[in-house]
């Protein structure tokens, strides 16, 4: 735990009398094994879930062409029912919760230090914790695949199909404790982040400088926060009615099937808000760069973001308008699905015309992030139209349903982070991606995407349903089929021209210097990639660019990237007011450890314990969390903890 | 409602167009190549004004389609006028148990996976679930209803046009999610009638000792499950066969109604619909035979 320690007003100098070795030793992570295991830099952290997260992208790919295959033609035998169910449901589950939220936690995680002018996240350790039990939770939940007891019943597994009685395998326990163990890790990270944002930004960066990718990261955290603990505790009712012999949801002695939808889908909704929105929030601060310019309304960008999210919260029942809810509700939630647009619609309009009103250089990033705004268009106004009821009645369950939500999710998610990547990664390890090559990943991509899943709106409005494992000859949805199974493989080729991009240029990739794109903000002002420390002083900040300011003109204000507080009696960052950035405090980071790795352990001996009806390891695992706990958290005079009894 | 989905439609694309024009325009007539820290960087135009115009414009269709949403979700709950039907429809895995309700008891009767149902008059259908939650859709007739264990859902259908309409399952149920279709046969009224006639009947007596024995084989091999109205099969956790051959598909419309088809399903359904829950049968050459002599006077 980071604390205060108010023992001294640091001395402020120019960062060329500050020793950059010095402060080396103090931050950097030691080599090997050991290193590995107990690093808490929040870049290392960042890449790993980034790598981690891109890994889980690629086997969520692998199992949608094994689907697509089967799909291709009607009538196919190739995969049983059971396969394709496994396929699809841990598609989703992968790209849902081990890809999509994960990698925007770790472009997050790397970024926010350096854009906000701090030395590491609120919480280091903690930090390195919510990565070990992503790990460790998707490792858990992909075991059960791996064993041929994959999640079967889709993402929202609805009972009582999940049931014991109709689902009686380990199936849906790999699910629901999988579940479980990956919202620890959400739930920590996004604690980590609000006290970041509140607390350890730079000097002079009030609430109204920082960049918009906080934001989104910022609103998505306390949407968590909320409702990511209300669905482990419903997987774990779950798991209670199918291992011990509750009755939340039998039917047979009281229990209502319909609980399940409505505590599962308030978690739902605001969650696919959560991982588009920090997207979005890249989008935002890497149209600027491009377009050479500020980003066009930044306070109704970051408004609309609350305010979607905010809205998000009162949706949920529009996963529901076909179970027979009364009409009077239906109209309500529908209305509010058709609102939600509008803060939606205020984010299109200001990317669109920061473009107009800017001198856009076309690059791969701007291509990806130009191109989203249309996708983003395509997938809202499909979401749109099944916020209508009748018309959902029609469309829900369809392939129409299936085209929207890869239109969301891919166009205001992964095109996104494809973007932030070619924007971001001379940053992270300075060199340049390809921009021939670049150029060929972003068409085909483009391409293929729509290839595969603008044809399944009409594959939609034809009348296919979702999740079946075939489908008859002669209904219309043979052609579309095919056009769409074609259309995943050029896809796949897209996204294979990005990995070739990413491995040749590691090595070969032209040298990137600190800010090779002549951006505005903090990061870009550090080298490439950055030392352990981020900023050899403390900046301090007058504006929303502060590398920009001298040609932007637009106050006598100056910020000062390379004159500012010397915070280096150990690990320290400045601790700032929440709303104006004044600093405040010096903040005590701690050193590398073990004990989040130890945690992350001894929960996965318990949740083996829970899975497998061994009560002893369950027990074992507890009670290694909480002596790792004790030693993590033991009071430790560095980090002024022990601070003894003053006389005032 | 179909106006509404087309409407929505034209919205929608209409929106793609213009933000597509849009953000392409923007593109081609702003874009450039260049070296990026040659372009300066300016704050140009506050463009403010451009974004409440286009968050203003855009609101005008949301607020339309939400009066329009409304008023058409109250027109379509309800039946144009009083129904000419009722019938109880319980959703199972894979297949559609109907039951035609009738205020006299001797008039109610039971049949799987094909309705008819009278052209131009309301039809009203309550939805149970036997087992887990299944969604019943008849796209050409209406919008889905989920079958809900333990709760009663109510939907309608009207066909203003004779034909069969194909329905599908539309909730995933498990393995066979996929092959659990049903036949909506709407005729006109006269014929509805005839129909409804000849399905309250029970089945015939055994016109011939091979029937007879027939029947039999029937009672002995699928009387535990299936019920046929007139002998002494009398399952219920299958669908009711009294009058199996006025059907014009088999296992939920999964197969055409021909001989081979029924042979083959009753000797290996699992072939057919892994997982059914119809087992294997292990019969034999001759009782398959037997059976099909019998299950042929189901008409």
């Amino acid at each position: 735990m980071v604390t205060a320690s108010a023992e001294r007003v640091p001395r402020v100098a120019s960062q060329a009398d500050v020793s950059a070795s010095e402060l080396d030793e103090i931050w950097k992570t030691k080599p090997g094994i050991t290193g590995w295991l107990s690093t808490v830099d929040h870049k290392k952290i960042g890449l790993r879930y980034i790598v981690t997260a891109f890994a889980f992208l690629l086997l969520g790919g692998l199992e949608a062409l094994v689907m697509r295959v089967q799909l291709a033609q009607p009538d196919q035998r190739w995969l049983t029912p059971e396969q394709y169910n496994q396929l699809y449901s841990t598609h989703g589950m992968t790209m849902i919760f081990l890809y999509a939220m994960p990698i925007l936690s770790g472009f997050s995680n790397y970024l926010w230090p350096l854009i906000l002018g701090a030395r590491d996240m609120a919480f280091p350790r903690l930090n390195a914790l919510s990565y070990w039990i992503y790990l460790a939770a998707g490792l858990f939940m992909y075991a059960g695949f791996a064993i041929g007891a994959g999640p079967n019943d889709g993402w929202f597994n609805y009972v009582p199909l999940a049931s014991r009685t109709y689902n009686p395998g380990m199936n849906e326990d790999f699910y629901a404790l999988g579940m479980i163990f990956l919202g620890v890790s959400t739930t920590v990270g996004a604690v980590n982040f609000i006290v970041t944002f509140l607390r350890t930004r730079a000097p002079g960066m009030s609430i109204n400088r920082v960049p918009i990718l906080t934001w989104g990261t910022l609103t998505a955290s306390v949407a968590n926060v909320l409702v990511v603990p209300a669905v482990s505790l419903t997987f774990f009712l779950l798991w209670m009615d199918r291992q011990i012999g509750t009755h939340f949801f039998d039917v047979s002695q009281g229990g209502q099937p319909l609980l399940w939808q409505h505590l599962f889908w308030m978690f739902g909704h605001p969650w696919v808000y959560a991982i588009v929105l920090p997207a979005m929030g890249m989008v935002s601060d890497g149209l600027p760069v491009f377009c050479r310019r500020p980003l066009v309304g930044y306070a109704p960008v970051a408004l609309s973001t609350v305010a979607t999210m905010m809205l998000g919260f009162g949706v949920w029942v529009h996963h529901m308008f076909a179970t027979g809810l009364p009409n009077l509700a239906l109209s309500f939630f529908s209305g509010a699905s058709i609102i939600i647009t509008v803060p939606s619609a205020v984010a299109v309009f200001a990317w669109t015309a920061t473009i107009w009103l800017g001198r856009p250089v076309i690059t791969t990033a701007f291509l990806y992030f130009a191109s989203m705004i249309v996708l983003f268009t395509i997938g809202g106004v499909s979401g749109f139209m099944t916020a209508s009821v009748p018309v959902d009645w029609q469309l829900t369950d369809t392939y129409f349903v299936v085209a929207h939500i890869h239109y969301v999710l891919i166009g205001i998610n992964v095109f996104p982070v494809i973007g932030g990547l070619y924007l971001w990664f001379p940053k992270m390890t300075g060199r340049m991606l390809n921009e021939r090559l670049g150029l060929w990943n972003f068409w085909i991509t483009f391409i293929g995407f729509n290839l595969t899943f603008l044809p399944m709106h009409l594959t939609g409005l034809r009348g296919m349903p979702r999740r079946i494992y075939t489908y008859p000859p002669g209904m219309g949805w043979d052609e579309l089929n095919l056009i769409t199974t074609a259309g995943s493989f050029l896809l796949a080729l897209g996204i294979l021209l990005l990995l070739i991009n990413v491995v040749r240029s590691l090595r070969n990739g032209a040298v990137a210097g600190p800010n090779p794109w002549d951006a505005g903000t903090l990061e870009w002002a550090t080298p490439s990639p950055p030392p352990p420390y981020n900023f050899r002083v403390i900046p301090q900040v007058a504006s929303r660019h502060p590398l920009w300011e001298s040609r932007l003109q637009e106050t006598d204000e100056r910020s000062f990237v390379d004159y500012g507080m010397v915070l280096d009696h150990g690990r320290e960052t400045a601790g700032t007011t929440p709303l104006d950035g004044e600093p405040d405090i010096i903040l005590k980071m701690p050193e590398d450890s073990y004990a989040p790795f130890l945690v992350a352990v001894a929960a996965s001996a318990g949740f083996c314990g829970l899975l497998l009806h061994v009560w002893w390891l369950a027990g074992a695992g507890l009670l290694g969390v909480a002596l790792a706990l004790v030693v993590w958290l033991w009071p430790e005079r560095k980090l002024g903890q022990r601070v003894g009894l003053q006389h005032v | 409602m179909v106006s509404l989905t087309w409407g929505l439609l034209l919205i929608s694309i209409g929106v793609v167009i213009v933000i597509s024009l849009l953000v392409l325009g923007s593109v081609v007539v702003r874009g450039r190549r260049a070296a990026i820290a040659t372009v300066p960087v300016e704050r140009g135009a506050s463009g403010l004004r451009w974004l409440w115009i286009g968050v203003g414009v855009s609101s005008i269709p949301l607020v339309v389609a939400l009066v329009w949403t409304v008023s058409v979700l109250a027109a379509v709950s309800r039946p144009a006028g009083k129904p000419a039907v009722l019938i109880e429809i319980t959703a199972a895995q894979w297949w559609w148990k109907a039951r035609y309700l009738d205020p006299n008891p001797s008039r109610i009767f039971t049949t799987a996976n094909e309705i008819h149902i009278p052209t131009g008059q309301p039809v009203q259908i309550r939805l149970r679930s036997a087992d887990v939650i299944h969604s019943f859709w008849v796209p050409s007739l209406g919008g889905k209803t989920d079958t809900i264990p333990g709760q009663t859902n109510l939907t309608w259908l009207q066909a203003d046009v004779p034909g069969t309409y194909r329905g599908q399952c539309t909730e995933f149920c498990g393995w066979q999610h996929a092959h659990m279709g049903l036949l909506v046969v709407a005729e006109a009224p006269a014929e509805f009638r005839l129909w409804e006639a000849a399905q309250i009947r029970p089945a015939p007596a055994p016109a011939s000792p091979q029937i007879a024995s027939g029947q039999d084989t029937f009672e002995y091999r699928c009387g535990a499950c299936h019920t046929v109205r007139g002998s002494k099969a009398g399952g219920s956790v299958a669908p009711d066969l009294t009058h199996l051959m006025s059907r014009t598909t088999l296992a939920a419309a999964t197969l055409p109604h021909t001989i081979g088809s029924l042979s083959g399903w009753i000797a290996n359904p699992q072939a057919i619909k892994p997982g059914a829950r119809m087992p294997a049968m292990e019969v034999s050459g001759p009782e398959l035979e037997r059976i099909r002599t019998y299950l042929q006077t189901l008409k």
